[in-house]
């Protein structure tokens, strides 16, 4: 059987019938009546729903920045190392007298 | 008009003229109900309905069989539409943001009803089983608006992928350019058509496997 043929006349089939729009008696109205079922916007729920998300939002930010410190508290703890070692050595130059007046 | 006939009109409300409000308001624009729903007049939602359901039924038919699905969907639409409708910014006709919306859900209803039946031969009926036959022995002679021929691709379609049928129907059947369905769909332009490849494939596929069940 040629599948690509078949496959052409089905589609072709499909074409050919296309879907009705016919409409249920009153469907309108019965969406209408679900609407107005719908619960009414509560102001709360949207400003407590916005602080939840807010709240989410910081939780997922301090995670960041504490996987972050924990990540690189080598690179932190040299640079620390690093500003004591430059301070000692000024404070030694400052301190020791020249060699000319010695 | 006899006193008679004046009273069995206005008792049944037919060959009344409309009331002034009722012609204004099927005059009313979409913008203009869509501003009045805004301001707090749901019941102006109502003319939006009316106008636009024929086409959101036959969107969802494409997609849906039973009845009950199809106005399950079209009803989804609908209310989707009406909670959505303040990011509704009027740069597009609302026709094209519902329609939009309308596929999206019928997209939705295809992924939550994925039916995982692997076809098989024996689920076909016999009137189709004799339009494949025909077929067989001489295409030509298998006719395209034949109720069985439009029978198996319903069951080819419900056999595809949520995403491949989507783009059988839309591409194929429906005859829309790649563009206009990466616009509809919020896919990209190469998505479309890695889909619409694939999707081919798959029904291909699937012919395949019903003609080798059958002839060999």
């Amino acid at each position: 059987m040629q599948v690509n043929e078949l496959q052409q006349k089905l589609i072709a089939a499909a074409r050919a019938q296309a879907p009705g729009g016919h409409i249920p008696y009153a469907f309108e109205k019965r969406i209408m009546a679900r609407i107005a079922a719908l619960p009414a916007p509560d102001a709360w729920a949207l400003w407590s729903s916005a602080l939840w998300r807010s709240a989410a939002a910081c939780i997922a930010l301090t995670l960041i920045v504490a996987a972050l410190a924990l990540a690189l508290p080598h690179r932190q703890h040299d640079a620390a190392n690093e500003g004591d070692h430059t301070l000692a050595l000024t404070i030694d130059t400052t301190v020791e007298p020249p060699n000319e007046l010695q | 008009m006899p006193e008679s006939h004046r009273h069995v009109t206005v008792a049944f409300g037919f060959l009344e003229p409309r009331p002034s409000a009722t012609l204004a308001v099927m005059e009313r624009t979409d913008s203009e109900l869509i501003a009045a729903v805004l301001a707090g007049d749901p019941s102006s939602f109502e003319p939006i309905i009316a106008k636009y359901q024929s086409r959101v039924f036959a969107t969802a038919r494409r997609y849906a069989r039973r009845e009950d699905e199809i106005q399950d969907i079209v009803q989804e639409v609908f209310i989707k539409a009406y909670q959505k409708l303040p990011s509704f910014r009027g740069e597009a006709p609302f026709e094209h943001w519902l329609m939009r919306l309308a596929l999206r859900t019928c997209y939705d209803f295809l992924r939550a009803h994925q039916r995982n039946r692997e076809m098989n031969f024996s689920d076909i009926t016999p009137e189709e089983s004799d339009w494949l036959e025909k077929f067989r022995q001489e295409p030509s002679s298998a006719r395209e608006d034949a109720a069985a021929a439009r029978l198996l691709i319903q069951r080819l379609l419900d056999q595809l992928s949520p995403e491949n049928r989507l783009v059988i129907v839309l591409l194929e059947i429906e005859d829309r350019s790649v563009k206009e369905i990466a616009r509809i769909t919020g896919w990209s332009i190469p998505l479309v058509k890695v889909r619409a490849f694939r999707a081919r494939a798959q029904m291909r596929k699937l012919l395949e496997k019903l003609a080798s069940e059958k002839y060999v």
